[in-house]
């Protein structure tokens, strides 16, 4: 019973959150270009914005494009609701349930994806593609690194660094952050998220948005319960806010990749999975 | 006559393995037969009940030499099914490039078998058995190979898979389900009944080299279907995929056996027979719909498709689902099975030494790869086709099929989520068959043990569902229909969707290395400033058949062109050949 009430209490907690740790990189973002940007809690305004319109549905496209909204939003909770307790995270059995995360985020990017498709805009057909290609090389990584994790012993060691430095790798492409896409823009050259969402709006736009956000603040907690497996939840309130500064650093310092060259990224992340065991192999 | 008299007794062998490939043969046939009827109004029906009598004597024979017998009747009855439909070339060489190679497959069982037979004097299955125990390991190791290239060649392991995205498609959709979802999976029902049961397994490296195999199997397969527009071309080359990865999990349990690991490998068995109930439905699924497509829309390139969700409303449906199941999406059948796999890989790891880990990682980031390439696929598959606005008159036009065909796939699909949300029963009741052959269960019990506890996530996913279906239906109020954003053009048609080769342009990138690309552009000028007409054209080189089998084949030509000289034409030399020959044999005998 304990554990239910925790587990609501932590589904609660994360959801609320997510749409600050949002408002928070970009203010942080904002503060290092000397810029004065948009207020902290401005992602709250938007979605009380988003969902007091009306939603417009293109008539080319089918109940794909009604659903799809639900089904992402509904694939986002379901990962926090699946997300192990630092204690849980490096046995097997967490590992069981790491990998369900990874086959329900694969649920809502599936119908994100097809919902860029039925409207029948070119820019929905083209962030679809692309979402779905940079996708399919995040999986080998974030599987990987899963694995690495329970190879790796309860203690830090450098197998622990590899395999969060890995997950930054997904991170930031799961993330729609730079250098793999940029969430600041609509240009139809760069964009992969934004193009998929693009015929979106009013309450519909807000569920898809909250669902970034919501996946947003999954990956991050995930990252920092990696690293402080046993530390109280205070500190891992603090490695997340320092994983977004990371994030915001990451992002004022990195230009956009070519899309050709995300795969080197997540090879590059990739590498660093199979080195996190071979380290915890030879027990660094 | 003594082979004959001591084989004349037909022995049938009901065992766990038997039964269950008993099921999913049954399981695919019937809705396909009934499909049939709206389909082609039962024309060819006595050829297929054949067809699937021969499958179904083959699993449950008990004796090498009529499996043989029955392995080689399910061959050519298939053979004259893919001849069926159409009486164009294509079907013509496609059939002829599938019997030649499934005979390749036949020699290599046959030799595997005989030379069995030499040590055993019986083709009984636990003669066989007993007499393999005491073979030494080179010959062994040569029957191993025997049956790999044997089951393998069936089955479609890369490089002999070659006739499979030809054979298939040809075939009318309800063979093709049936030849894609049960007959290549009877390869498996051979390699696992005499692989594990007869020859037994005690080297490490037979399970290294399958999952080698069974790792490129899939990736080659996947990228192979991701290039596709040929809608039952793309699933071929999906089936090719999807056998790669029950060998993954055939191979695991190869290497777990060996390692003396038996839970895991039970672990492992039961994930890959999973997947073959699994591939059986959805991809039996997946073929029925798109032989509705093709009645329906009358083409089956996906570049002609489009819109289809609003003309065939229910096949939209249950393609869905399928393809869902197919990229392995939860709560769908797919999901289980893979997630099984990779729970072998993980569980396996931490057991296994120092190089086999890395090697099990590896396998696993590649069935990962493959399983993020497949929902691509079938994003892209599903998307262009039936989503959006139709892209040619034959899409326009396209009309629902009847209720007959509807059955059968309304049957499968609910089979793909049936299996996907009964995950705990089915794998208790697969757990029979690893207990069968290895003697020990997996803890069952352990596979479920997710933090959180699964009755707090059963809870919540319907809390979730109830909250989710609220906002649903207090939003539906809160919209009106628009226009598509164009950008202030006023007119967006089906010109301006995304095509299915743009969709997956990507990947022909990325994968050049391996895929080749080719591609042509011409521009016919009508000045230096308007262009009257332009072409493109772009499609990638097979390279297994470039370089391996069209280079194989030319090195064999010219060998019987060098032959060719020999016969001459006339009598003189065709006597003084016999002549020699009969000197030779007088030499040969007399020193024997």
């Amino acid at each position: 019973m304990l554990d239910i009430i925790l587990i609501i209490a932590r589904f609660i907690l994360l959801v609320a959150l997510a749409p600050f740790i949002g408002g928070l990189i970009g203010k942080i973002k904002n503060d290092l270009r000397m810029r004065k940007g948009q207020p902290v809690l401005q992602p709250y305004y938007n979605l009380r914005k988003l969902f007091s319109k009306e939603a417009i549905i293109p008539v080319n496209s089918s109940w794909i494009f009604t659903c799809a909204p639900f089904i992402i939003l509904a694939s986002a909770l379901a990962c926090i609701l699946l997300l192990p307790n630092a204690s849980q995270i490096r046995s097997p059995d967490g590992a069981a349930s790491l990998l369900i995360i990874i086959f329900v985020l694969a649920l809502g990017r599936f119908f994100q994806a097809l919902a860029g498709l039925d409207a029948g805009s070119s820019f929905g057909g083209m962030g679809s593609s692309r979402e779905m290609f940079i996708s399919s090389f995040v999986e080998p990584v974030a599987c990987l690194s899963i694995f690495s994790l329970i190879l790796s012993g309860a203690n830090f060691s450098v197998s622990t660094i590899l395999t969060g430095l890995a997950l930054l790798t997904v991170i930031l492409t799961e993330t729609s952050r730079l250098p793999v896409d940029n969430q600041e823009t609509h240009l139809e050259l760069t964009m992969i998220h934004e193009a998929m969402v693009l015929d979106y709006s009013g309450p519909h736009l807000a569920i898809i948005e909250l669902a970034s956000y919501i996946r947003q603040i999954f990956w991050i907690t995930l990252l920092a319960l990696i690293i402080l497996p046993t530390y109280p939840l205070i500190a891992i309130g603090s490695a997340v806010i320092a994983i977004c500064v990371l994030i915001a650093f990451i992002e004022i310092g990195i230009a956009k990749f070519r899309l050709f060259r995300v795969p080197n990224l997540l090879m590059f992340g990739f590498l660093l999975a199979l080195l996190s065991i071979a380290a915890a192999l030879v027990r660094i | 006559m003594n082979l004959l008299l001591s084989n004349i007794r037909l022995l049938f062998v009901f065992d766990p393995l038997a039964l269950f490939f008993i099921i999913v043969i049954l399981l695919v046939s019937f809705p396909a037969l009934i499909y049939s009827i709206g389909y082609s109004k039962g024309k060819s029906t006595p050829l297929t009940l054949a067809f699937i009598a021969s499958m179904l004597l083959l699993v449950s024979s008990a004796n090498a030499l009529y499996f043989l017998i029955f392995w080689e009747l399910m061959s050519l009855l298939s053979y004259l099914l893919v001849l069926t439909d159409s009486e164009n070339e294509q079907a013509v060489s496609a059939a002829t490039l599938y019997i030649v190679m499934t005979h390749v497959g036949t020699a290599f069982l046959l030799a595997a078998f005989c030379f069995i037979y030499r040590a055993s004097g019986s083709f009984d299955l636990s003669a066989m058995a007993a007499a393999c125990q005491a073979m030494p390991q080179l010959q062994r190791d040569l029957l191993f190979i025997c049956f790999l290239l044997g089951f393998g060649t069936k089955a479609g392991i890369v490089p002999l898979h070659i006739w499979l995205p030809y054979a298939h498609p040809q075939a009318p959709s309800h063979i093709s389900s049936i030849m894609s979802g049960v007959m290549i999976k009877i390869a498996i029902y051979g390699f696992i009944r005499f692989v594990f049961c007869i020859l037994g397994i005690n080297s490490l490296w037979w399970g290294v080299l399958l999952l080698t195999l069974a790792t490129i199997t899939c990736l080659v397969g996947i990228i192979y279907a991701l290039m596709e527009n040929n809608l039952k071309k793309m699933l071929a080359y999906s089936s090719v995929e999807n056998i790669g990865i029950i060998l993954v999990a055939i191979s695991l349990a190869m290497i777990f056996v060996d390692q003396k690991l038996f839970p895991l490998a039970s672990l492992a068995m039961i994930a890959g027979l999973y997947h073959v109930v699994n591939h059986a439905v959805f991809k039996g699924l997946l073929f029925l719909c798109a032989g509705s497509v093709q009645k329906g829309a009358k083409t089956l390139n996906i570049e002609e498709l489009g819109g289809l969700i609003k003309k065939m409303p229910w096949t939209a449906l249950f393609f869905l689902i399928g393809a869902m199941g197919i990229s392995a999406l939860p709560p769908f059948n797919g999901f289980i099975s893979e997630w099984l796999i990779l729970q072998a890989f993980f569980r396996g790891a931490i057991s296994v030494s120092g190089k086999m880990t890395l090697l099990l990682a590896v396998g696993a980031g590649a069935l990962a790869l493959t399983s993020g390439l497949a929902a691509a696929c079938f994003v892209k598959v599903f998307g262009i086709s039936f989503l959006a606005l139709p892209r040619s008159e034959k899409a326009a036009e396209a009309k629902e099929v009847d209720w007959t065909m509807l059955i059968s796939t309304g049957f499968l699909s609910v089979l793909v989520i049936a299996l996907g949300l009964a995950a705990p029963f089915v794998i208790k009741m697969l757990a029979i068959i690893p207990a069968s052959l290895f003697g020990t269960t997996p803890p069952i019990a352990s596979l479920f043990n997710l933090y959180p506890p699964p009755n707090a996530v059963a809870m919540l996913s319907l809390l979730s569902i109830a909250m989710l279906l609220g906002i649903f239906l207090v939003m539906r109020k809160k919209s009106h229909p628009g226009a598509t954003w164009d950008c202030g053009y006023y007119k967006i048609d089906s010109r301006n969707e995304y095509t299915a080769t743009a969709f997956s342009k990507p990947f022909r990138i990325t994968f050049g290395f391996f895929l080749l690309p080719f591609r042509r552009t011409e521009l016919v000028k009508a000045s230096s400033y308007h262009v009257s007409s332009f072409s493109h054209e772009t499609r990638t080189t097979k390279i297994f058949k470039k370089y391996l089998y069209d280079a194989g084949l030319a090195v064999m030509m010219r060998f019987a062109r060098s032959f060719r000289r020999m016969q001459a034409g006339s009598i003189h030399i065709y006597i003084a050949y016999i002549f020699v020959t009969l000197i030779f044999l007088i030499l040969f005998l007399r020193i024997i």
